[in-house]
């Protein structure tokens, strides 16, 4: 069968590659550009946000390139996020696609649920279950090559010497990971491109400011959802580090708080799961100031309730942390060039209060 | 004197009222009530609500902010659930509707947030009434009392419901008005206008919508005139209930209305930038879609809505609808 999943950031290699090793082919979505957003923005609903477009707008363009199966992930609210399986298979089926959305909600809901639709998968491949686990673990070990690697990159691009190298050896690495099969192989390719980005000329002794980036997942994971925004503030001499990356809460190596930390943190503000990622954005920006960072980005598409709740709070966090925080809401009429501009100024300002602080300034 | 609880008139207060209003009184305490939205009213609450939240929640701020100097307390309540199915909460914005306001507004009395879930279990909301009323050192038995005679209000405010009056005029019936239906016996067309409560019952907001399509002779019929029973009924239809109680009432009074065809038009009233409604109204659309029998027409609102504009688009969608029914 042909399937097709979400396209987000780089994990389509690690996608890629477990439903191949399920025996069936995978269609990977096109990097999602302007004619995905065309796509999508013309069959969903109006305040839908961002991701929901963007992920219609894919899987449209997978349709058309034969896929007959779209795997995505559920979810139990008060985010939107969780109904969008159901209302994406109904906006497909009145575009007349008989194309089948297989949502895996949480095992932890319905374990059988969820085991009868990995059934459903690697039933007609006649996959068995030992296969599974291992094209799993196989496919996981990947992800977590793709987050170091990008963690990684991220680190490394505010020093280069020359602007672009980073990026460019970047999608080199990205290359290499995807043709690497097995876990060995895996393993090798993470050594290698380690060094290739560790080869990249760099100024080690520029100062750099330290941003934080927060927000809804979806948004902050794809670069097209955000223009770029860590190549973005990265070139300006901005060292990011983002609160999400999807192997997270397995290790620490991505200087990642676990989320019983982080809630207890922000429940001084708020004690209430509040759907999404609301409180993460809150409890990740006052750990981004315990660590000394300099500002915190909060990326939010137009719409996202969660993120708007955790808005008025981030100000009262600002204002006791004296961590500044600069909040971007992005749809389909974002453009990269006032993006840019928003970033500079606050970059600016980042880099006087710093000055400030450290006497320099006059 | 007695303490003052401010109840602002707004989100919440359009489906549960009776009950809080009755067991606040019952408790020996007095209960003030924010003054019908004005535009002064949504101006305030645009001053001091986040820019990007929707229009009902604009307004509840502007509510608080009216009750600033009028009460003792004001009664903002977390409402996480209140009924048994599982899966179903409010929107983000009512969870977190307690720390908007503490972060965003300053120099307000004490806030009463008490966290309201009452899929817990049976005795959940008496227990959370019970936490009320030693707040006020009140003894158990009053409490026992005013616990009961708010859910009789409640009852009794559901019945009226039932029976087609809207929220509006049910709370003035409790309160001892007469309020005729208003409704007009003999309809031209019946239509069923669905949305938020707090959407659909403040006349400021919407623009007085359902007395403007009164006038021109339509029958308004809305989700709370749905019993409870029925709405419940309607859930089997889809395949997976949405997350947000007042959108699960819209999504299957919207079913019920489609499938009983007792109406010739729907009329959604939407939020501008509502997040659950940009899920509810696409879900509408299509299911009105798929059976083809009866019309279909989404509203949004915001801070700005005309009446102008407004009143052309239902005067459109009225007479086609009158054309297509003669020509039946």
């Amino acid at each position: 069968m042909k399937i097709t999943f979400p396209y987000m950031g780089t994990y389509h290699i690690a996608f890629k590659m477990l439903i191949e090793g399920l025996g069936h082919e995978a269609i990977v979505p096109p990097k999602p550009s302007k004619k995905t957003l065309t796509y999508g923005t013309q069959n969903s609903p109006e305040f839908a946000c961002l991701p929901f477009k963007i992920l219609l707008g894919s899987y449209l363009e997978a349709i058309e390139l034969g896929a007959e199966m779209v795997i995505t992930s559920g979810g139990a609210g008060p985010c939107r996020a969780g109904y969008y399986g159901v209302l994406h298979q109904k906006i497909l089926q009145d575009l007349g696609y008989d194309t089948k959305i297989v949502v895996m909600e949480s095992p932890f809901r319905n374990i059988f649920d969820f085991l009868g639709k990995i059934r459903s998968v690697i039933g007609p491949s006649g996959v068995s279950w030992w296969t599974f686990g291992k094209v799993f673990r196989k496919a996981w070990e990947k992800l977590k090559v793709l987050d170091d690697i990008e963690f990684l990159s991220h680190q490394i691009r505010p020093f280069e010497l020359k602007r672009g190298d980073t990026t460019n050896v970047f999608s080199k690495c990205l290359e290499i990971i995807d043709q690497a099969g097995t876990i060995p192989e895996i393993n090798e390719v993470r050594v290698i491109a380690k060094k290739m980005l560790n080869d990249i000329p760099v100024d080690r002794s520029r100062q750099v400011l330290k941003v934080g980036i927060v927000g809804e997942i979806y948004v902050v994971l794809e670069p097209f959802a955000n223009h770029d925004i860590e190549i973005t503030l990265g070139e300006m001499g901005v060292l990011t580090h983002r609160s999400i990356y999807l192997s997270d809460w397995t290790r620490e190596s991505t200087g990642y708080e676990s989320t019983q930390k982080v809630i207890e943190v922000a429940s001084p503000y708020i004690d209430e799961l509040f759907g999404g990622h609301g409180i993460y954005s809150v409890g990740h920006s006052i750990l981004y100031s315990k660590k000394g960072f300099d500002g915190v980005v909060q990326l939010a598409p137009f719409t996202c309730i969660p993120e708007i709740v955790a808005k008025p709070i981030l100000n009262k966090v600002t204002q006791d942390y004296n961590i500044p925080v600069l909040t971007v809401f992005l749809d389909e009429q974002t453009g990269k060039a006032g993006l840019q501009t928003r970033l500079e100024a606050f970059v600016d300002l980042l880099a006087q209060k710093r000055d400030k602080l450290e006497g320099i300034a006059i | 004197m007695p303490v003052k609880i401010g109840i602002p008139r707004a989100l919440a207060y359009y489906a549960y009222y009776p009950f809080w209003k009755e067991f606040f009184q019952k408790l020996g305490l007095e209960t003030v009530i924010s003054q019908v939205t004005t535009k002064q009213i949504l101006d305030d609450g645009v001053k001091e609500a986040v820019t990007d939240a929707c229009v009902p929640i604009k307004v509840f701020h502007g509510h608080v902010r009216d009750l600033k100097d009028k009460a003792d307390y004001i009664f903002v309540p977390r409402l996480v659930s209140i009924n048994k199915e599982k899966t179903v909460t409010f929107c983000p914005k009512f969870l977190g509707l307690p720390n908007m306001i503490k972060t965003s507004m300053t120099g307000l009395p004490p806030l009463i947030d008490i966290r309201v879930d009452l899929k817990k279990g049976k005795l959940e909301l008496f227990k959370i009434c019970y936490r009320l009323g030693r707040k006020f050192d009140v003894g158990l038995w009053t409490i026992v009392k005013a616990y009961s005679s708010g859910m009789k209000a409640q009852a009794k405010y559901q019945q009226l419901l039932n029976e087609q009056y809207s929220p509006i005029e049910a709370v003035n019936i409790l309160d001892g008005e007469d309020s005729l239906l208003a409704n007009s016996t003999d309809p031209k067309l019946k239509f069923a206008v669905l949305g938020f409560p707090y959407t659909i019952y403040d006349k400021f907001v919407n623009v007085d919508i359902i007395n403007k399509l009164r006038k021109l002779g339509i029958k308004v019929l809305t989700a709370e005139m749905v019993p409870p029973k029925i709405l419940l009924q309607q859930a089997k239809k889809v395949p997976k209930n949405l997350f947000w109680n007042f959108s699960n009432q819209v999504l299957r009074a919207a079913l019920y209305y489609l499938d009983n065809s007792k109406v010739d038009g729907i009329i959604h009233v939407t939020a501008f930038g509502c997040g659950p409604d940009a899920m509810v109204d696409k879900m509408i659309e299509l299911e009105a879609k798929q059976r083809g029998k009866i019309p279909f027409m989404s509203i949004t609102i915001d801070e700005h809505t005309g009446e102008a504009g407004l009143m052309t688009r239902i005067e459109a969608f009225v007479d086609m609808l009158a054309l297509r029914r003669e020509r039946s």
